[in-house]
């Protein structure tokens, strides 16, 4: 049964990765740009949800609603000012800005919410059910089922609408697009905006259930790196899956090796598809 | 829109190499010492040696073949662990650790390289981070070589080779002359085919390879070269603290410095990281007794502002900056 229990834990936590993951694969299919800043951008949606309980008040979707907008917000804002003018510029200056980007949003955080580990106050979502004799805490079950929810209606976005439709053409062929009357900056725009509104409220969900501190971005950030590599450069599909399968990893890995073991094995398992799948890691590119 | 290959190491070198600047950069350096003789002083002076080695042998990869590693404290921790490792082992004077550690930085260079190589140059940063991040792990689990405490150096000097001075004279010199050493192999590099070859590859891989530039081949030789250096660095910090643990060896903070402190100055530039420490180091110190023990963060909070501000506004660093800024007649009067 306890077994079951981690597997079960496993795979929500992993349907969270999944969907904050969805967002890094975006921008990489999108416009062959890694955002280093991946992992912060969650962490800043689970200060925006602390915020927003104890300044608005309101249960679970008005502090998800309100970390899903925050960082769409601060992504597209993020683009115009600075992604989009080093895109097309130095690796260097590609790499640096998100990297860049990341220390000054980590320790802005360290600096106005300090390092102190906080967590939402009780909310709605509180409490644990009995599922055939697991015990799963509702906020979990909860998180990780709206997770699997948004990562697939992301998924179908891109794949059924006219929306997502222009936003692969701009991915494909960003000149063709243009002449077939797609703006390219404004569909990139919005891919920035769905990224870190996927990873804000990822982060929101995260704190229903996680306590946390300003330095969580730096093991998400990883993290996502390692679903990104392992699903596919590019596929929100595949980073649903490689979500849920490296959840299960770590929640296994931290039962039977212990807590401080479940990092090191997923950067362990991200090294070792670095040598032995790198052509499968390229995805699209 | 950012040329690829705007940054021009020829046209910079050519106005700083002229004899005059050069010999005035060397004379500063050998006299800061000896004109600041207060210890505060002195110490910056070290901090700043020591900063400019690491940047600048980041900056054989990262800034010469524009692979931008974010993991170097890998190899910077590997030469700092294996002084005193051998010395806690066997009782050996740290110096012979040294060796160790260089042969093992190149090793694991050659073992990240050749797989993410291959990938594009994102790949490459992303690996560096994650690896990076793996020994770091690795290191504060493993009771071996002191699990998250580290480890401690020889307390008092048992002679001179166990380079424990009192002073800090005797380690500004010697780490003035390791920067000379690796100055001078980066200046050698610039004119040799090697150089070209990186420059070729950082503007484009592609055209490059074309080109007949054996890209692989060339990549890895600049990652191992520049591991090399850097675990010297690292070597060189460990004697001076006489300690070690897995963040300030392989913490993330460490490869940071070296990517500011080149980028600053100018990527893929001779005196790129040497001007880029003579503006960071000082400023680092400054922040830490303005603000305090908590006022590291705020230092980090500056450096995430100014790496963001390098890339958007002038990738190319200060050198760079000031080859557009300063009009053409005054620079051609100083070249001349």
């Amino acid at each position: 049964m306890v077994v079951v229990q981690v597997i079960v834990g496993g795979l929500l936590l992993g349907a969270i990765y999944a969907l904050f993951s969805s967002g890094l694969t975006l921008i990489w299919g999108m416009m062959n740009f890694i955002n280093f800043a991946h992992g912060e951008f969650v962490m800043l949606g689970m200060y925006v949800a602390l915020l927003a309980v104890t300044w608005i008040g309101g249960g679970p979707p008005v502090f998800g609603v309100a970390a899903a907008v925050a960082l769409a917000a601060l992504g597209v804002a993020i683009y115009f000012l600075l992604i989009r003018h080093v895109a097309r510029g130095p690796m260097l200056a590609q790499i640096l800005s998100t990297f860049g980007l990341a220390l000054l949003l980590r320790y802005s955080a360290f600096y106005f919410f300090s390092a102190n580990f906080v967590s939402l106050p009780p909310t709605s979502l509180s409490g644990t059910i009995n599922l055939a004799g697991i015990y799963l805490p509702v906020a979990q079950l909860v998180a990780g089922a709206v997770a699997i929810f948004l990562t697939m209606s992301l998924h179908m976005l891109l794949t059924r609408t006219t929306i997502g439709s222009k936003l692969l053409a701009v991915a494909e062929d960003r000149t063709a697009a243009m002449l077939m009357g797609i703006r390219p900056d404004r569909m990139q725009a919005l891919a920035w905006g769905l990224s870190a509104g996927a990873a804000g409220i990822a982060g929101a969900l995260m704190a229903t259930a996680y306590p946390w501190s300003p330095s969580v971005g730096e093991t998400f950030g990883p993290i996502a790196f390692v679903v990104v590599a392992l699903g596919g450069f590019g596929s929100v599909l595949g980073s649903l899956y490689a979500g849920l399968i490296i959840g299960l990893i770590q929640a296994a890995s931290a039962f039977w090796l212990g807590a401080i073991y479940k990092d090191i094995v997923v950067y362990g398992l991200f090294v070792a598809l670095l040598w032995f799948r790198p052509q499968g890691l390229m995805g699209k590119a | 829109m950012v040329p690829a290959a705007g940054i021009d190491g020829q046209g910079v070198s050519k106005f700083l190499t002229p004899r005059a600047g050069v010999t005035l950069v060397v004379a500063g350096l050998l006299l800061y010492p000896l004109v600041f003789t207060g210890a505060f002083y002195r110490d910056i002076g070290v901090s700043f040696v020591l900063a400019a080695i690491s940047a600048s042998a980041w900056n054989i990869v990262g800034g010469y073949a524009g692979q931008v590693s974010v993991g170097h404290s890998m190899f910077f921790g590997l030469g700092a662990y294996t002084p005193l490792l051998v010395y806690n082992l066997w009782g050996w004077p740290p110096l012979l650790g040294i060796p160790f550690g260089v042969v093992l930085a190149v090793a694991l260079s050659i073992a990240v390289g050749t797989p993410t190589f291959r990938l594009s140059g994102h790949y490459f940063s992303m690996a560096t981070i994650a690896v990076a991040e793996l020994i770091r792990l690795l290191a504060s689990t493993w009771n071996f070589i002191g699990a998250a405490i580290g480890l401690q150096g020889p307390a008092t000097a048992r002679g001179w080779w166990d380079l424990t001075f009192r002073g800090e004279l005797p380690y500004y010199y010697i780490f003035l002359g390791v920067l000379a050493v690796v100055l001078l192999t980066t200046a050698a590099i610039e004119r040799r085919r090697f150089g070209f070859y990186l420059r070729a590859i950082k503007a484009s891989e592609r055209a490059a390879r074309s080109l007949g530039v054996p890209v692989r081949r060339t990549k890895l030789q600049a990652l191992a070269l520049s591991a090399a250096f850097t675990a010297i660095a690292g070597s060189l910090y460990v004697v001076k603290t006489g300690f070690i643990d897995p963040d300030s060896g392989f913490g993330i903070l460490v490869s940071v410095q070296m990517v500011i402190i080149a980028a600053l100055g100018g990527a893929g530039l001779l005196f790129g990281p040497l001007l880029g420490a003579v503006i960071l180091v000082p400023l680092q110190t400054a922040t830490n007794s303005w603000f305090g023990g908590g006022g590291s963060g705020l230092t980090y909070i500056i450096y995430g502002g100014i790496i963001v501000v390098i890339a958007r506004f002038e990738p190319g660093g200060l050198f760079d900056l000031w080859h557009r800024v300063v009009p053409e007649r005054w620079r051609r009067a100083h070249v001349a």
